[in-house]
Formats: C-alpha cells, structure tokens, sequence
C-alpha cells in the first residue's frame, strides 16, 4: 500500500497529521508513539510572543465534541525555536508550523523568524485569530483579510516551504475564502478550524466558558469539515486539501480523502485517544486495501464522481447522465473535477 | 502506558464509587500522587473527555491491579459507576508528578478534603516503609464525604476527623483544626489532596509555621482536565517557578502534586497580569492591541 502524499512541493509518508493545538510540543505525544510514524506534526499556533491564553475554564463537553476557548496560549517564536522544533527534528518528524497573529505584520514577521530554521516541512496559516486593527474581526471570516495574511507569510518563507491556510467554516462562503488564500500564494488548505459555539452551565446559569462563546470541535463537526472540503475540491481540484474536522477512526479519514482531501489532521480525538495517530493511518490503509486500491493518491476526490448505477454497463453510454456540474458558480473548473467512474 | 482495563470491583463507599481496573502497566509503575486517566461511555462514546483519577492503591493481583475512588457526578462518572465485573475501561496511567518523599524519617501530615483522602494512604504506606509519623487531618462537608477514616484511625499515628456539619468527628474546616494539630504533632512537612479552597488554607497555615506543603490540584484537575497527558491545556493554574516567575502550569501534566506556596491560589481562575505570556491591553512600542478573542 502506497500512502505518500504531496502537499505543494513535500511529500509525506503518510497522510495523518495533528491538527494544530491538539498535539501539545509533540513530547506529550511521543509517550504514546514515535513521532516520525506520523504524516506531519502539526504545531501549536505560534505567535511573536509567549501567551499565557484565557481563564479557565476554558473547556466544556458536548455531545461528540468539545468547545474550548483557549486564547492561543503558546510559548512564543523564540522559546519555540529553541526548545521545541530542534527537539521534533531530533525525533524524525516532519514538522508543519501553525502561524498566528493579532496583525498581518505579525504573521509576517513570525513567518520570518521561522523562515531558515532548519527543520520547518510546511507552515499552516491560522487564520482564525483576531484582527486587531479590525475590531478583533477574525482575519479569515473576509476573503480579503485571509488573503493578505497569507500573502504575507508566503512573502516571508522560503520557496520550497510550502504554505497552507486553515480556514474557518464560520464564513458565508468557503469557497470564496479558499479562492482567495490560493490566488494569495497559499500551496494548499486545511480544512477546518474549528466553529463557534455556545454551552450554558445550568448550575451557575452562565456561559460555561469564561470566553462565553468557543470553538466547537470533534465529530460533531465532522459533517461540516466534510461539506467543506467537497465544496472547495470541487472549485480547486488541484490544491492539496489536509481535512481536519472530528477523524477519529480510519474511516472517517476516508471519508475526507473521498471528499478531495489528500491529508487528515486529527485533534480532539487525541485528547481522547492519545495513540490515535498510527491507529489512524492503519486503518486507513487497511480501508483502501478493503476497497482494492493500491494508493492513496487513487481515493482522492472519488466521492465527486457521477454515482454509480447498478445498471450502467447496460445503459447506452450517450444517454448516462451528465456528471452533476457542482453548485458553486465561481467554479470554472469544476468540469475537470467530475471524473469517470471506474470500471 | 494505555491500555484497557478490566474492572475487577465498582463498590460504594459512603457517597462516593471505588472502582478496581486490572491494569499491570500502571501497578507496576505507580507512585504515590500520580492520577490514571480514564475514557467514559466505551467504544463508540460522544463524551470525549478524559476523567482523571488519583489512585487510591495499587495490588499486584490479577498481575497488578489499580483502585480508585470518584465522586458520581456527571453523566461520565455515572456511566463509571454503572460498570460492572469484566467490562472493560480505556485507561491511561500512571500519570503525573508524584508526591516527594523525605530521605529522613519525619513527621508528617497529611491533610484530605472529600475524596482527596483517596490519594494519601498510598503515601502514608511509603512514608511508615521509611519510619515517618504519618497523622491524618480528613475533613468533609458531611460524614458521608469523608473519605478513609476508620483506615486512618489504624494506619496513621494519629487522625483528626473534621465535618462542616459536625456529623462525624468535629464541626469545622480542616483549616480550623489545622494549627492545633501541627503544634500537637510537631509535623515538619504536610501532604495534602483535596478542593482548591482546603489546599489553600492548608498552604497558608503550614507556611505559617514555616513547613513545606505538598499538595495534589487533583480535584482541580479532575474539574477541568479533558486528556490528563498534557495536551489540551485546559487544566492550567498560576504557578510561580524557580526563577520568581509565574506561568500558566497545567495540572495533569506539571503536577498534580505541586509545592504549595508556589501555587497562586487567590489567582486560580484568572491569568495574573504578570504572568508569563499573560494579556496587555496595548503595546506601546509597537501601537497594536493583544489578547482579543481567539480561540
């Protein structure tokens, strides 16, 4: 079983990753595997400086998920430069870099700051932080916005570094978020943050997050990443979409790569299942093989096929129904995406 | 370190559950104060978060077993509750910065709010193995929580039972009886487990005397944890570091069991203003504004 993947220029082993924020330094992690086993490891948002985040409690279960509101708590660029990313290079692993940022300067310069250290695979742009010369709007929730900060970490970063935007779902139009972000430089897309949500504490009778709304992660987001994904496969077949949304079993990283995606990133499953990760890729590839398939690569977008009728080999092949033409109308590509069924 | 476990026992103890998990890798290894961390709701669960469990004691039967003792108070800890012999629990452990044990035989007191108790007769066993006094202060709200009292009575040199309602032994907090009891045992170190508020006045008081105070956030942790391995960052509270400076520590994966003048205890729940990393509203030199919503 072949499972590489390319994201831009990279190739990875495997596709499953971390999801940004969930794989701690990557130590935590190793207790429980070896960290080359993965695609990549997928830091936490790194900012120019140390940040402690928010008050606790910063965390609430919810049925097949959790809402967290942390406030990006992270250890800065510096710390991370000399503590954590030599430490994971010295493991094997293959580390993609989430930047963040309170203004398109910052992003830029933390893009700098990484930019010739050894041992950086990709960077991921999150673009779900507050502008805050925007009124705190989230960068990623305007095209523009999102486009400006990718551009400026792909202004920063090395040719060879691919850069990749995770977007939030929470916009009227992923698409044209998406769009954006490639048109801006980005070499792929991570597919998604995680969306808003609320719980109410019924005891205290107050929201049960001291950041009263927070983001809403795990399998019950997973049909949205799913939608998501398809969506902006259809209109970019050819970006490298990593999907990120509630993969907890090898089955549900399927069902992205079906949906376009060419990675996984795993994340709150592993606060649940810390060995969650290799789990992942076996099932994965015992998935493909049940199916007969030799490569990943061969997964990829199928779920955008025609279906497949039971009868079609009796069925003249000039009245077969046309390949559905995806809804979204700023996809003039979306031809090329409908493919022919297998035989 | 994870494994599943196969419950041996669930059996009520006054209001809370004791559960026993064949689980050799964490008996093997287990030191006093480390916590497991235990999946809810089986195979297919919607509850993702972890729920982390001082361990009460570990046996070397079934080729090693691990007890622990939970409060049935939410939806995950019933469905603990509920299991029975042979079903099996993801378990993940042992976990976390043990208690540190003297070199010397001292005297020693540990001190328990509710089923804080659970953590410290493991303790109290390693420190009799290395000739210490061991007395107990147990408090709780009533006699039901109150955990390990008739064991203290026999295991300790002495135990002092202290109910808010005067239900069992006497009315009060642990903090009320607390100076008495050092100045009677001529206690040179407190080991202490229980809720934020007991383990700060337990702090405070020992301080006063001038001993050192090791004290387990697991309840705090238990309360806000949702992994116990240190990735999710939810557990944290202020800790001030060899250096003078704070930082956001998380529970599970810096303790549980931490020094407890160290512990900002009057800040948890918030971020003080010069910790590590903490929110400034402005950065002049730069003239941009920090710590808005992210999550």
């Amino acid at each position: 079983m072949n499972l590489t993947t390319r994201l831009g220029g990279v190739e990875l082993p495997n596709p499953v990753m971390t999801a940004a924020g969930c794989g701690g330094s990557g130590r935590e992690l190793a207790q429980f595997f070896d960290l080359a086993k993965l695609g990549a490891f997928v830091t936490t948002s790194v900012m120019m400086r140390p940040r402690a985040g928010r008050p606790i409690p910063r965390v609430a279960e919810t049925p097949s998920g959790m809402l967290t509101s942390m406030g990006l708590p992270g250890p800065g660029v510096d710390t991370f430069l000399a503590r954590d990313l030599p430490w994971l290079a010295e493991q094997g692993a293959r580390t993609i870099v989430s930047v963040a940022g309170n203004s398109a300067e910052e992003y830029a310069a933390v893009a700098r700051r990484l930019g010739d250290a050894p041992g950086v695979t990709a960077l991921e742009v999150n673009v779900a932080c507050p502008n805050a010369e925007d009124r705190g709007l989230m960068f990623g929730s305007h095209p523009g916005a999102a486009a400006e900060v990718v551009r400026a970490v792909r202004a920063h970063t090395r040719r060879d570094v691919p850069v990749l935007a995770k977007l939030s779902p929470d916009v009227a139009d992923i698409v044209t978020v998406a769009l954006a972000c490639v048109d801006a430089g980005a070499d792929g897309l991570s597919l998604i943050n995680t969306t808003v949500g609320l719980t109410i504490d019924t005891g205290t009778m107050r929201p049960a997050l001291t950041g009263v709304s927070g983001g809403l992660s795990g399998p019950a987001i997973r049909p949205i990443a799913l939608r998501c994904v398809y969506e902006v496969h259809a209109a970019l077949p050819d970006t490298p979409i990593v999907g990120v949304g509630g993969v907890a079993t090898g089955l549900d990283a399927l069902e992205f790569i079906l949906a376009g995606a060419c990675a996984v990133g795993v994340g709150t499953t592993l606060f649940h299942d810390p060995s969650a990760g290799p789990r992942i890729a076996r099932e994965l590839e015992d998935a493909l093989a049940e199916r007969r398939m030799e490569r990943l690569s061969d997964a990829v977008g199928l779920a955008h096929r025609p279906p497949v009728n039971a009868l079609a080999g009796l069925v003249p092949r000039q009245i077969r129904p046309e390949p559905p033409a995806t809804s979204h109308p700023k996809s003039d590509k979306a031809e090329d995406n409908a493919k022919e069924p297998k035989p | 370190m994870q494994a599943p476990g196969t419950v041996l026992t669930v059996r009520k103890v006054e209001a809370y559950h004791a559960m026993t998990l064949v689980a050799p890798a964490v008996a093997e290894r287990f030191r006093p104060g480390q916590f497991v961390a235990l999946a809810v709701g089986g195979e297919h669960t919607s509850r993702l978060r972890r729920r982390c469990f001082a361990v009460y004691e570990v046996k070397s039967d079934y080729g090693g077993s691990v007890e622990f003792v939970f409060s049935a108070r939410d939806a995950g800890t019933r469905w603990l509750a509920g299991r029975r012999a042979r079903d099996s629990v993801d378990v993940i452990g042992p976990l976390g910065r043990p208690f540190p044990l003297p070199r010397d035989p001292v005297r020693c007191l540990l001190v328990a709010g509710g089923h804080g108790g659970a953590a410290l007769f493991s303790l109290a066993d390693a420190l009799r193995r290395r000739d210490c006094q061991v007395h107990f202060v147990l408090g709780g709200a009533d006699a039901a929580h109150v955990f390990g009292a008739r064991s203290a009575k026999r295991v300790g040199d002495t135990a002092t039972v202290i109910t808010e309602d005067g239900s069992r032994g006497l009315r009060g907090s642990v903090g009320d009886v607390l100076p008495r009891v050092i100045e009677g045992t001529g206690a040179e170190v407190v080991y202490a487990c229980g809720p934020v508020a007991t383990l700060r006045s337990v702090t405070a008081i020992a301080a006063d005397y001038g001993i050192p105070s090791q004290v387990s956030v697991e309840e705090f942790l238990q309360e806000n944890g949702a992994c116990g391995v240190g990735l999710c960052m939810t557990c944290v509270l202020p800790l001030i570091g060899d250096d003078g400076v704070t930082r956001m520590v998380r529970a599970c994966a810096d303790g549980p069991v931490l020094r407890g003048e160290r512990v900002r205890w009057n800040d948890i729940g918030t971020i003080p203003l010069d910790a590590l990393g903490a929110p400034r509203a402005l950065h002049l030199s730069e003239g941009t504004a920090e710590g808005g919503e992210a999550w």
